[in-house]
């Protein structure tokens, strides 16, 4: 965990740093404002800052025993030779961080110093000299020590309903307009106050607090209100990892210029500076011009574990576009043409095709270069598959709201309700689930059993020059229609198969990623990387690579071949529930129980989206044929939309009561549909969807939409099975929707 | 709404007294107060913790329970040893228990005998995981079959009828629009405009698709038809299948057509095979038959009560269809009778009324009677009773006097036996012991000697079945849907061999099972029967009866329980531990399973053990379930 801990510093800290130079006037505002207020010593505020910075690295480096590089940083930085003693560093510091009078004794010379930097550091609100602490400082008690140490600044406890209150009846008075955007204070103000009554060991305070104004928080916040419900001691906050997710990342706030001015003046009349001082340390108010927004916006957007994400973060531009696919001759004449369609459709769906812009032989503006991430080169059978694909394309049923799909639904039977995980393949012909009790099952579900190769010895026999040698290698004896594969010792919790279908990739509660062949129906390689159980793994739609994110909060880029991560994704702030590959396989989407979602860049490994607004976990994700949207569900029944090129929410469909485990788009588009534990599977209008996008808010500069509430009109069919959550969906070549799910009888 | 969530969050905290007990378990004699509410506090925030995490995987594992896998991996996670010996899927039995002040709940652990375990045959090896593939839905309509849930649910159909303003029958739409537009140009204010804007429901059209109608006509024809293979799984088609329901018109017509024109060409065979399609329809779970009352009900009295049912009324055996339709309405009586249609009152006026008539034929007189006799006892006594004499005397002047048609004697015969059959069970009860036949024959007239004789045998009967029904019998369902043992059909073995194991009848009296229930068919499922009884005040027996489908054995086994019956499950010792004991023969726990229908060789054949017992009887009939071979004598597990 320590580890993780670390990593997610560093992910901050390039988001901070890169967007600090950006954040225009606001930030300066921001940090001006703060010291007006925290009365900071103002003679030179920055050089003070650098030296702590520089400080807290040489501390580090010294821990480390890197001697040289102390001493090269220190001559370039002009420093003296004690500055690192900490006794000389005592007067330093006193001099310097002037706000931050306490010192914390008890965590020794080292977090001594680092919680003085912190002290003065948050006084100045300076993001990137606590990230450089936080990253500094590797291990897992310093670091929370140093965290936590912030709260140590002492108020009147009894004082602090007093404040809250205060603030209440004032957001309470203040003009409509503002009452919604100002009330988005309440609850970080309320979690980052209840902590730091805790952490003085005011623990009936606390309780008192918790008691009278818990009941005031908005209902999404209710899950986290119940851990900090059963947080009431100084004790608990070390290792508690809602804590640290709130202390490590800034609780970010998007709120209108004039209602910032106006909780700004109020605080600065009322010389309320217990509230100001954890405005400053804990949020990142992300202000910005024009009109307020209402409620029913910030609840749309709110509900993540650390606010909403920042405009910055959404601005990166990603190419969304499909790779062009590579030209095959096909046998015959006809399906030549289609060929040179990425996805084979027929001739009438050119114009829907035109539109999405990625069909036409020249390259796509929004797709990345073919070449962005090396990707495996086509082998023969996957060029018959590609084939088979474009046959079975052309007979594919063109679905819209007077044209469903029908629904074939798997039952796994006797199952106990252990089945936790399943996958079809794209050609629908194999289906795995993954169990509870540590096995991975496939079944074929067509009459072409499953047959293992034969024996080396056996092969050897074989005449390696016939045509029919795939055919020869097979174990005819050994054919049957499922096959158990033993190697977890845990619960499988994620499956996925490989798009050539030898290969199968199950993520279990064991820490690893097995890889499994399909021909020998054996373990290949286990992949060792998350301590902790793996959530969700799949396979990128063009092979090779594939991801996986766990409870250690971070998603990994595996290829087939490495058994060392690729890339490691880390930014989210509770565990990764569930992880997809874009269809260009640039990108990876994360969902996870921070109640966000994360696109990442495969090249850079870069956070390149986050999105706000679900209210529970995300457990299912889904990327849109054409790749320029996202589908995501989660806990609270609800499924979101988001324009993957923009940043930006565009749909909300409500329906269903219960998690949603599956989401799947039809192989054209038209159609999304969800599958959830309340035992339905709802199909919606995902074009009528897309099409009723007014683009115009895009371009406001504010960012903010207008969501129409309109899930009943998109609403096209909810069917209910017996008592059997729908755990997987998959649509077939030719559109038919297959659900799979276990009995709960 | 805050409150109450604020109420939810406020973090509850284990008793101290808890904290005690287990530093009590682990020889922690004094705990100091201090320590304990420190140690309370922090073990509940580990707990929620734990259970915070434990949720997270249930999540994951697409579940809605928290099983005890999930505590362990959550466990795990905080790299803490699971707790091992917690495997239950389904839930912990834990069992409290309560003495001295003191009140705990435990998970039991009893000492197992291993060669008990050796001893009984392995169970079945359960089913491997398997695919089964249906049709959710075909281009977006759900096909009504039987691994999907019925398209409209009960509490639908009910809806749909009862509350017509909210949806519109296909009739009354055309009025409630021409209503509300009339409503809404006359009076141009809000209250019309309301009431124009209540949203119709679009026409239903009632098409059946065209595998509907292939299945309607299979149905149909397999019913009326002579296959009667045939019939029988169509029938079984109609009480089991859901989604029905779009049907239900369908059949309804043409069961009233049905009888309508089968009445008049006497055709008996047609019309008992309609009387079977109601009940059929009657027995399917899924349909809301309210509706069509109207159609089944005439149909139904109609076959009760017509003067004539068939061709040969003097051969043909048209009694038993009467006897089979009243016992059809008597049962819609008692489902489907409310206060605001009063089926039963009206049914009641009806038959009264045809039964008053003095030109009533035989054949209806029979049948009025019947369909009154089987709307229970209380009916007779009132409706029927008194008329005893009345009707004696009109079955005397047919029978001993002039000669009539043959067919009359017939009718006036079955008349007297079927009076006979029903009055002599409700006089029994009514009447007092002594049965004197003068007094008879001056209440009830002509039928009295008969009635009396009746009367006498009907109470010795019921002397003999009070044995087995004044038995305290709690029934439990079983726990699990693998251990598929299924009550025996006969009733002859646990008629008479009750009586030699339990002696005095308990005043528990839970469920008294009807005498005729055991001759029935027993429902899919398997139900255990415990019956305790207090033998005398010496000694407290409980007796565990298991019937097997195959063998029809009863394995029953006799436990000493607590003096309180009621509450067999806590603390056996205590019970036994309470004065009595010295005076008491040995405590005794006996498992015996009987030879098939072999009724006799309980009552000298009970190997008796003496126990020092500490399992709970319910445990005890668990055990016995695995010993399923017919005729094999188990001894206990202690």
């Amino acid at each position: 965990m320590a580890a993780v801990q670390g990593g997610m510093g560093d992910a901050d800290i390039k988001t901070d740093i890169k967007t600090e130079p950006s954040a225009d006037g606001f930030g300066n505002n921001n940090a001006n404002d703060g010291r007006v207020l925290s009365a900071s010593p103002g003679s030179t505020p920055v050089t003070p800052e650098d030296q702590q910075t520089l400080l807290a690295v040489l501390q580090f480096l010294k821990k480390n025993k890197l001697t040289e590089s102390v001493e090269i940083l220190r001559r370039e930085a002009g420093l003296p030779e004690n500055s690192l003693d900490p006794k000389a560093n005592e007067s330093a510091g006193a001099g310097s961080g002037g706000a931050a009078g306490i010192v914390d004794l008890e965590g020794g010379d080292a977090s001594s110093l680092l919680s003085r930097v912190t002290g003065s550091s948050s006084a100045g609100a300076q993001a990137p000299t606590k990230g450089t602490v936080q990253s500094g400082s590797g291990r897992d008690q310093p670091d929370v020590s140093v965290v936590l140490s912030a709260y140590s600044q002492q108020g009147d406890p009894t004082l602090y309903k007093v404040y809250y209150r205060d603030l209440k009846k004032f957001i309470e008075t203040v003009l409509d307009c503002h009452r919604a955007e100002l009330s988005q204070v309440f609850y970080p103000l309320f979690v980052h106050m209840y902590l730091e009554l805790v952490y003085n060991n005011h623990e009936s305070e606390a309780k008192a607090f918790f008691e009278k104004f818990s009941g005031d928080q908005e209902c999404y916040y209710e899950e986290d209100l119940r851990i900090l419900s059963g947080l009431t001691k100084k004790e608990h906050m070390r290792g508690n990892e809602t804590l640290l997710d709130f202390r490590t990342s800034k609780f970010v706030l998007r709120i209108s210029r004039d209602s910032y001015q106006l909780l700004k003046r109020h605080l600065q009349e009322r010389q309320n500076n217990q509230i100001w001082n954890i405005i400053q340390e804990h949020l990142y108010i992300d202000i910005f011009d024009g009109m307020p927004r209402s409620k029913s916006q910030i609840d749309a957007m709110s509900g993540s574990l650390a606010g909403e994400a920042k405009r910055e973060a959404n601005k990166t531009k990603v190419y969304y576009g499909l790779l062009k696919e590579p030209e095959i001759e096909l046998p015959l004449d006809d399906e030549d043409e289609e060929a040179e369609n990425e996805e084979g459709k027929p001739k009438k769906k050119k114009p829907k095709k035109d539109s999405v812009g990625s069909k036409s032989k020249k390259q796509d503006p929004n797709a990345p270069s073919q070449n962005r991430i090396p990707l495996p080169e086509l082998k023969d059978s996957d060029k018959l598959d590609k084939i088979m694909y474009m046959k079975e394309a052309t007979k594919r049923i063109r679905l819209g709201p007077d044209n469903l799909p029908s629904v074939c639904f798997y039952t796994f039977l006797n199952a106990y309700q252990g089945l936790t995980a399943v996958d079809l393949t794209d050609d629908s012909s194999l289906i795995a689930g993954g169990f509870a009790d540590s096995t991975v099952r496939v079944w074929s579900v067509t009459p072409k059993k499953l047959r293992k190769v034969k024996s080396a010895a056996d092969l050897n026999l074989i005449d390696k020059e016939s045509d029919d040698v795939l055919e020869r290698i097979m174990d005819e004896k050994t054919a049957s229609e499922s096959k158990i594969m033993y190697g977890h010792s845990g619960p499988v919790y994620g499956i996925s198969f490989s798009p050539d279908r030898n290969y199968l990739l199950s993520s279990s509660e064991d820490g690893t990623v097995r890889l499994w062949s399909l021909l020998t129906f054996t373990c290949l390689v286990a992949y060792k990387g998350h301590n902790y159980p793996v959530w969700d793994t799949q396979f990128s739609p063009y092979g090779y690579y594939f991801v996986s994110g766990g409870h250690d909060r971070v998603a990994r880029l595996w290829a087939t071949d490495h058994y060392q991560p690729l890339r490691i994704f880390s930014g989210h702030l509770a565990d990764i529930t569930c992880t997809r590959f874009h269809p260009n396989s640039n990108y990876v989407a994360t969902g996870s129980s921070d109640r966000t979602i994360r696109l990442w860049d495969v090249l850079s490994g870069n956070c390149v989206r986050i999105f706000t607004g679900h209210k529970g976990p995300i457990h299912s994700l889904a990327f849109s044929p054409n790749g320029k949207f996202l589908a995501s569900g989660a806990t609270d029944g609800r499924v979101l939309l988001w324009d993957i090129g923009h940043g930006l929410m565009v749909g909300e469909l409500k329906g269903h009561t219960d998690t949603i485990y599956s989401l799947r788009f039809s192989r054209d588009g038209e159609i999304l549909a969800s599958g959830s534990m309340d035992n339905t599977v709802r199909l919606w209008d995902a074009m009528k969807a897309f099409d009723d996008l007014e683009t115009d808010d895009f371009t406001a500069a504010t960012g903010h939409i207008h969501l129409q509430d309109n899930s009943q009109e998109l609403l096209l069919g909810t069917y209910t099975t017996k008592s059997t959550p729908v755990i997987h969906l998959h649509f077939t070549r030719r559109n038919l929707l297959l659900a799979a799910g276990v009995s709960q009888l | 709404m805050a409150e109450e969530r604020r109420q939810k969050h406020c973090s509850v905290v284990l008793p101290t007294e808890s904290m005690k007990a287990m530093a009590e378990s682990v020889g922690v004699g004094q705990l100091q107060e201090d320590s304990c509410v420190a140690l309370s506090e922090e073990v509940s925030y580990r707990i929620k913790e734990i259970a915070q995490d434990a949720l997270k995987f249930m999540h994951h594992g697409k579940r809605r329970k928290l099983t005890t896998s999930d505590i362990d991996n959550a466990l795990k996670l905080k790299n803490v040893e699971p707790l091992y010996g917690f495997q239950s899927q389904e839930f912990i039995p834990f069992r409290f228990a309560s003495g001295g002040g003191r009140e705990l709940h435990f998970y039991e652990e009893k000492e197992v005998d291993l060669s008990d375990i050796i001893n009984t045959p392995l169970p079945r090896v359960p089913l491997d995981v398997s695919l089964k593939a249906h049709w959710l839905s075909i281009e977006g309509m759900q096909p009504a079959i039987p691994e999907n849930p019925p398209p409209a649910t009960k509490e639908q159909q009910k809806a749909e009828s009862t509350e017509p303003l909210k949806v519109v029958k296909p009739g009354q739409e055309e009025e409630g629009t021409i209503q509300g537009k009339s409503q809404g140009t006359t009076t141009p204010d809000g209250k019309g405009k309301e009431k124009g804007l209540i949203r119709l429901k679009p026409r239903s059209t009632h098409e059946l698709s065209v595998e509907q109608q292939l299945y309607y006509k299979e149905i149909t024809e397999a019913c009326v038809g002579s296959c009667e293979a045939k019939r029988a799984e169509a029938l079984q088609s109609i009480a089991t299948d859901p989604g029905l329901y779009q049907m239900l018109p369908r059949f309804s017509t043409f069961i009233s057509e049905g009888v309508r024109v089968n009445v008049v060409q006497n055709n008996l065979a047609l019309l008992i095979y309609l009387m079977r399609m109601v009940k059929a329809l009657m027995d399917n779970p899924t349909l809301y038959l309210e509706k069509y009352l109207h159609e089944l009900i005439p149909a139904v009295v109609t076959c009760i009560v017509s003067k004539q049912l068939c061709l040969r009324p003097d051969v043909d055996n048209h009694w038993a269809l009467r006897d089979f339709a009243a016992r059809l309405m008597a049962q819609s009586c008692k489902t489907f009778s409310t206060t605001t249609n009063n089926i039963q009152s009206r049914i009641t006026k009806t038959f009264t009324k045809s039964w008053l008539d003095d030109k009533t034929q035989w054949t209806t007189r029979y049948g009025c009677i019947a369909g009154l006799a089987e709307l229970g006892s209380d009916v007779i006594k009132t409706l029927i009773i008194p008329r005893l004499a009345v009707e004696g005397a009109r079955i005397k002047a047919v029978m001993e006097g002039p000669v009539v048609s043959n067919i009359d004697k017939i009718g006036a015969e079955h008349v007297q036996s079927l009076l006979l059959k029903h009055c002599a069970s409700v006089i029994a009860k009514l009447r007092p012991q002594p049965d004197n036949v003068d007094q008879y024959r001056t209440d009830y007239g002509y039928l009295g000697p008969m009635l009396c004789s009746h009367v006498m045998k009907a109470r010795t009967q019921a002397a003999l079945q009070a044995q087995q029904v004044n038995r305290t019998t709690l029934t439990i369902t079983q726990p699990r849907p693998t251990l598929s043992v299924s009550q025996s059909g006969l009733s002859g073995s646990s008629g008479p061999r009750t009586p030699s194991i339990i002696k005095v009848p308990s005043s528990l009296t839970l469920m008294s099972p009807r005498p005729g229930t055991p001759s029935q068919p027993s429902p899919p499922a398997t139900k255990y029967i415990v019956m305790a009884t207090s033998a005398g005040a010496a000694s407290t027996q409980q007796v565990i009866t298991l019937s097997s489908s195959q063998s029809a054995s009863p394995v029953t086994s006799t436990v000493p329980s607590a003096t309180s019956t009621l509450q067999p499950l806590v603390k056996l010792e205590s019970g036994s531990g309470a004065g009595l004991t010295a005076s008491r023969p040995l405590q005794k726990y006996i498992v015996v399973s009987l030879p098939s229908s072999a009724s006799s060789s309980l009552e000298t054949k009970s190997s008796v053990l003496p126990t020092s017992i500490s399992s709970s009887s319910l445990d005890g009939g668990m055990k016995l379930e695995r010993s399923e071979s017919p005729g094999a004598s188990t001894q206990s597990p202690h």
